[in-house]
């Protein structure tokens, strides 16, 4: 919870020598409060002071860094502020880890990292991927654990995980794999110790795993103390529904009480067998508050309606997805291809685009800079006229490409039909107000 | 360390809706199914109470309809006798309801007179026990002539009848007033309207428990995001005592997921998005795993598949 002034103000001096640029101590706890000033102005605080009102402006889940530059893309995680998306926005996306066990052949290890290597999927213009790569000491044996590691850490580009509850183990494949700042899987009340130092020595992020929530949150307090904080929790739970619990508990303590044992991102592990069936857990992690999750599938089809799941929930609300504004091509559009406009915003273009694939008639579609409105705000907005969509047909030339001079508007927009005749030249057809309408639309109007 | 948790104390709960009515009741099913109720968020069993689980309706249509190849597949022994086709939903697949879609009363799909619509709802009565909805063909017009006529076919049944929207919803809200059905109020993912609309509604007598919201879903992929909060929104105004917002919501997800590009195109078109008969079938699975999440109540699914791991997500979520 954040402090009051009068908070504050019980911590300072109380001398009112004004040093710090404002008369009095009160008034100055009133502007820290505010976040108008900051500590450092006085002159005379204490370091209890310090370290309290330093610990009380930190976030409420502390933001950890995962894998190093080197690896294929940056992962940060936890950093939340809001229980609901609608609130504000969910900022770092749950991170996907992909398990390989140790006791795989080295045929079938090298088979399965080739699959998750290849866990990069194209869609809506964007890039979607996996983010680490989990080994587990499956075998139990610290030799093969380090060795399957090495060979992970050599055939990959995603950032590491080691799992094992073996600190002997999980030092041996630290000692193959350092450079890579693998996360290390698991600080236990057994092992802490020696697992957190080796974190420590290493610079790794660790994951404490407690035998429920008050167990992981005594145990994130004490390793908390030896001075590391890269954490990330596990209290063991999983089964669906407990681990749904467990991880609201956690998040709603860090934001709503600033609950400092639980305010490091979270990590959950699916158990489905069947890779289907383990994308409908993850889906519930991914929705509520994990910060990592790791999975079995490798199946694309899977992996990737799981992505996209990430992908949306992650969307900010306040910042509408937009898509470039340029000739878009569905199917191979001849020269006397339909030409449709539309606006921006990603959802828009994108539901336009699938009703215009679906006509099977191949089309140019203008998505209009609209800033991501769609039609009817942009309309509303002045952000969508005859002008602004004549402009853009010049500058992105449609005249060349096809040998018509037709153009298709939302239906919606209809009143715009007359500015934009004048304003280019074409002549302007007015589609239905729905995208789904367009299939009808395109085989009366362009069918053979 | 002892950690006490949050435990949320809402002042209000989901709205309960009964579907369906048994001979005793005056109608035909072998039991009711009743959704909603729910004085917590989505399974947060440590807070509230979630008395009745989440249920399946698995959607049928009286024409064989244009769905992609591989969600057809499953039915193709049946798909072109709609009483057939429900059944099977329930004996084989074990759909909680049936989602009667009257497709074929649009001008443009057959024309279906009013009379053939309600025909067709007492051949899929007498096919299947468990509740129904129904549904129009999505044309208006047409609709306000077909559902009182199918209303009336099925006095007595407790259906759920569909689809009431802002323009559009005096013809089918006097229907089920008349012959005590239980009306879908859609709104296009906007949470004033859907409000404003469940006031229409009741405005002309039907009580809220005869109302179910459909707040327009969008498919993975495509909008899902903002259904979801809407619905995570609803559940939040519905437990803190908003009447208006308070009724269990249906998602038309089958309908959705299936037009989404993912459920279409085939790997040769989109070799990095892998094999389509699976993508169909996770892009309606995992379009359903997000509204589970949100709070929905009646899941309208298509394929066999997704209804098998939807109803297991609901299992595990349901585990206390």
């Amino acid at each position: 919870m954040a402090l009051t002034g009068l908070d504050i103000f019980k911590l300072l001096p109380k001398t009112n020598c004004g040093e710090c640029g404002v008369p009095t101590c009160l008034a100055f706890a009133m502007a820290l409060a505010a976040g108008k000033t900051s500590l450092e102005a006085c002159p005379h605080v204490s370091e209890e002071a310090k370290e309290t009102l330093g610990a009380a402006a930190a976030p409420p889940i502390r933001l950890v860094t995962l894998g190093t530059e080197a690896d294929d893309h940056r992962i940060e995680i936890g950093d939340e502020q809001v229980l609901f998306r609608h609130d504000k926005t969910f900022y770092h996306p749950c991170a996907v880890a992909v398990e390989v066990r140790d006791d795989l052949s080295d045929a079938d290890l090298q088979a399965r990292l080739d699959k998750i290597n290849g866990l990069v999927f194209e869609r809506v213009g964007l890039e979607y991927k996996i983010d680490l790569v989990a080994v587990t000491n499956a075998s139990g044996d610290a030799a093969r654990f380090a060795a399957a590691a090495k060979k992970v850490a050599d055939s990959t580009k995603f950032a590491l995980m080691l799992v094992s509850e073996d600190s002997g183990a999980l030092r041996e494949a630290l000692e193959a794999v350092a450079a890579r700042r693998p996360v290390l899987a698991w600080a236990t009340e057994a092992n802490y110790e020696e697992v957190v130092a080796l974190a420590k020595e290493k610079g790794c992020p660790v994951v404490i795993k407690g035998d429920g929530l008050d167990a992981t949150a005594g145990l994130a307090d004490k390793v908390s103390k030896m001075d590391h904080k890269d954490l990330i929790l596990d209290t063991g739970a999983r089964e669906t529904a407990e681990v749904l619990a467990d991880l609201v508990h956690m998040r709603r303590l860090a934001i709503k009480k600033r609950f400092r044992p639980l305010g490091y991102p979270t990590i959950a592990f699916t158990t489905e067998e069947d890779p289907q069936a383990e994308m409908m857990q993850a889906a519930t992690y991914v929705a509520k508050y994990a910060s990592m999750i790791v999975i079995r599938a490798v199946e694309r089809p899977e992996v990737l309606s799981l992505l996209t799941w990430r992908q949306n929930v992650y969307t900010d609300p306040q910042k509408p997805i937009q898509v470039q504004s340029k000739v878009y091509e569905v199917g191979e559009p001849g020269r006397d291809a339909p030409v449709y406009i539309t606006t921006n915003f990603s959802l828009t273009y994108y539901t336009v685009e699938g009703e215009v694939a679906a006509s099977k008639i191949p089309s140019y579609i203008i998505p209009v800079d609209t800033d991501g409105t769609s039609v009817l705000t942009a309309w509303a907005a002045g952000k969508f006229t005859g002008e602004s969509i004549a402009e853009t047909m010049k500058n992105l030339d449609i005249e060349s490409k096809v040998d018509h001079r037709e153009v298709v508007i939302p239906g919606f927009v209809a009143v715009l039909s007359g500015k934009l005749q004048e304003a280019s030249g074409w002549k302007v057809l007015v589609g239905p107000r729905e995208a789904a309408g367009i299939p009808a639309f395109a085989k009366e109007k362009f069918g053979k | 360390m002892a950690v006490e948790v949050i435990k949320e104390r809402y002042s209000s709960k989901v709205g309960e809706v009964v579907l369906g009515a048994t001979k005793a009741e005056g109608g035909t099913r072998s039991h009711t199914v009743t959704v909603g109720g729910d004085s917590t968020l989505p399974f947060l069993h440590f807070e509230g109470e979630v008395p009745n689980r989440p249920v399946i309706a698995m959607e049928v249509q009286d024409r064989i309809p244009d769905w992609n190849p591989v969600v057809k597949k499953p039915f193709e022994d049946v798909i072109g006798d709609v009483a057939a086709w429900a059944e099977k939903c329930v004996k084989e697949y074990g759909a909680d309801l049936i989602y009667l879609k009257l497709a074929s009363a649009d001008p443009e799909l057959g024309d279906a007179s009013p009379e053939q619509c309600a025909e067709t709802l007492k051949k899929v009565l007498e096919a299947v026990e468990v509740p129904l909805i129904v549904v129009g063909s999505g044309n208006d017009e047409k609709d306000n002539e077909v559902m009182p006529q199918v209303a009336e076919a099925g006095a007595g049944e407790n259906l759920l009848l569909g689809v009431a929207k802002q323009d559009n919803y005096k013809t089918l809200t006097a229907a089920c007033m008349v012959h005590k059905h239980s009306i879908i109020a859609q709104s296009p993912i906007d949470i004033n309207i859907a409000k404003q609309l469940n006031i229409l509604i009741n405005e002309m007598n039907l009580p809220l428990d005869r109302i179910v919201i459909d707040p327009s879903v969008g498919a993975l992929g495509y909008g899902i995001e903002y259904t979801y909060s809407i619905m995570e929104r609803m559940r939040l105004g519905a437990l803190t005592g908003d009447t208006m917002l308070s009724m269990p919501i249906i998602c038309t997800v089958g309908h959705e997921a299936g037009r989404a590009k993912e459920a279409n195109a085939g790997a040769d078109e989109f070799p990095g998005w892998g094999d389509l008969a699976e993508r169909a079938v996770m892009w309606e699975a995992m379009t359903a795993a997000g509204f589970v999440q949100a709070g929905g109540h009646i899941f309208v699914l298509r394929h066999p598949r997704s209804v098998e791991l939807t109803r297991r997500a609901i299992d595990q979520l349901m585990k206390k």
